[in-house]
C-alpha cells in the first residue's frame, strides 16, 4: 500500500514539473513535446483514478491527436518570433495570468478539498439503471443513454470545429487536388510504416469501439485509431487528404449525428421522450449510433489535422 | 510454482528497468543524435521485452499474454521507424552543416 501511494505521489510530482516545464520552454516546438509528455503522464493518473475510459481518450485525443495538431502549429509559427514575443511582452499581463491562474488552481483545489466526505456521486443510480440499456460499460450508459444528449450535441461541435478550420483554411474548391502532406516518397521508412500498421490499427480501432459496450473504449477511442491510421498514410504520401468538395465525404461527415438525432426524433415519435430508445432494442439502437459516431469522429479528426495543411504549399 | 513463475517476474523486470536506466542514461550523456538513438532504441527493445516477459507468466489468460506481446510488437515497429526517421534527418543536417 505505501509503495503504491509513494508512487501515486511521484507520478502527481511529475505531472506538475512537466507542466511547469512546458509553460516554462522556450521554444514553441520544446513547448509541444513537454505537452504530449504532460498528457501521457495525466493517462497515467487517470489509470490509476481507475478511469481506463478517460484514460483511453486522453492518451488518443489530448496527447496524441492534438499534439499532432499543435506541431503542426508550431511548424508553421517563426521560431525566431515566438522567441522575441515572449521576451517582449509586458510584465504586468504576464503577473497579471500568472495571478488568475494560480486564483483559479486554488479555487479548483479548495472546491476539491471541501466537498464532503462521502463525495456527492451519481454513480450508484447510474449503476442501479444499468439494466436499461444491456450495456456492461457504466461509461458507455451515460455517455450513450442517460446523457445522450450531451453526447450528440458534442458531435454536432465537433463537425462544426471542422467547418470552422475549413472556413479559415480557404481549401480550394472543387476541381483543385488537395495535395499531400509530406514530400510523396513511397520507399522511404515511414511508407513502409503506413503500409504495415493500418490493418493492425483499424482492427484495434473497431476492436476499441466494439469492446466499448461491456469494457473501457467507445466511439471516441477507436475513432481516434482509425483517424490516426489515415493520418500515417497521408503523411507517408501513399494517399492525398480528400477535397472537402465530395458529397461523399460531406454525407460521411454528419453521418453521426444525423444517425442520432434521427434515432432520438423516433424516440419522440414513439410517445417517450427525445432520445429515449424503446426498452427492447436499446442495445442495438446504441451500437448503431456509436458506428456511426466512430466514422464521423476518424474523418473529423483525421481532417482536423489534414486540412489545416493543404493550404499551406 | 507460484514462487518460481514471481522469481522469474522480479527478475526478468529488474534486468528490463535496468536497461531502461542505461538507455535513459545513454540519452541524456552521450555526445550525437545517433549515438543517443542507439541507448534509447535498447530501452525500447530489450527493456520493454524484458518488462513484458515478465508480466507474461502473470496475466490472467493466454489472450492477455497474447496481448502484451503485441504491445510488445508494436513499440518495436514504431520505435524502429521513430529511430530511422530520427537519424535520416540527423545525418540531413551534419550533411548541410
Amino acid at each position: 500500500m505505501t509503495i503504491v501511494f509513494a508512487l501515486d505521489c511521484w507520478i502527481a510530482v511529475l505531472v506538475l514539473a512537466v507542466a511547469s516545464w512546458t509553460i516554462m520552454a522556450r521554444g514553441s516546438f520544446a513547448a509541444v513535446v513537454g505537452f504530449v509528455a504532460f498528457g501521457l503522464l495525466l493517462t497515467l493518473v487517470w489509470v490509476r483514478l481507475d478511469a481506463i475510459d478517460v484514460a483511453l481518450t486522453e492518451a488518443a485525443i489530448g496527447s496524441g491527436l492534438t499534439g499532432a495538431l499543435l506541431l503542426g502549429a508550431a511548424s508553421r509559427l517563426p521560431e525566431a518570433e515566438f522567441a522575441t514575443q515572449a521576451q517582449h511582452s509586458l510584465l504586468v499581463p504576464r503577473v497579471a495570468a500568472a495571478l488568475l491562474s494560480a486564483a483559479v488552481a486554488g479555487v479548483l483545489a479548495g472546491g476539491v478539498l471541501l466537498l464532503p466526505d462521502p463525495a456527492p456521486s451519481l454513480a450508484p443510480v447510474a449503476d442501479a439503471n444499468a439494466v436499461a440499456t444491456g450495456l456492461g460499460n457504466p461509461v458507455t450508459n451515460v455517455l450513450m443513454a442517460f446523457r445522450a444528449m450531451d453526447t450528440m450535441l458534442e458531435k454536432v461541435v465537433l463537425v462544426l470545429a471542422l467547418v470552422g478550420v475549413w472556413s479559415l483554411a480557404q481549401v480550394r474548391r472543387s476541381g483543385a487536388h488537395p495535395l499531400p502532406l509530406h514530400r510523396p516518397d513511397r520507399d522511404s521508412t515511414l511508407a513502409f510504416l503506413a503500409r504495415l500498421l493500418p490493418p493492425v490499427g483499424i482492427v484495434v480501432g473497431i476492436y476499441l469501439l466494439w469492446e466499448g459496450a461491456d469494457h473501457p473504449g467507445g466511439a471516441f477511442q477507436g475513432g481516434a485509431i482509425l483517424a490516426a491510421m489515415w493520418l500515417l498514410v497521408m503523411m507517408a504520401g501513399l494517399g492525398d487528404a480528400p477535397s472537402g468538395s465530395r458529397g461523399r465525404l460531406r454525407l460521411a461527415l454528419i453521418c453521426g449525428p444525423s444517425v442520432f438525432l434521427t434515432i432520438g426524433l423516433f424516440g419522440l415519435w414513439l410517445g417517450e421522450a427525445f432520445l429515449a430508445y424503446p426498452a427492447a432494442y436499446a442495445k442495438p439502437l446504441i451500437l448503431a449510433i456509436e458506428f456511426a459516431m466512430t466514422l464521423t469522429i476518424a474523418l473529423t479528426l483525421g481532417l482536423l489535422v489534414a486540412a489545416p495543411r493543404e493550404s499551406a504549399a | 510454482m507460484n514462487i518460481v513463475t514471481n522469481t522469474f517476474t522480479v527478475l526478468a523486470i529488474t534486468v528490463g528497468v535496468f536497461f531502461f536506466l542505461a538507455g535513459t542514461v545513454g540519452l541524456l550523456r552521450f555526445p550525437d543524435p545517433l549515438t543517443r538513438l542507439h541507448a534509447l532504441t535498447k530501452a525500447d527493445n530489450l527493456g520493454l521485452g524484458l518488462v513484458v516477459l515478465g508480466l507474461v507468466p502473470q496475466a490472467d489468460a493466454p489472450l492477455g499474454a497474447l496481448k502484451l506481446i503485441a504491445v510488445w510488437l508494436l513499440v518495436q515497429l514504431a520505435g524502429a521507424t521513430v529511430a530511422q526517421l530520427i537519424a535520416r534527418e540527423a545525418r540531413r543536417g551534419v550533411s548541410q552543416a
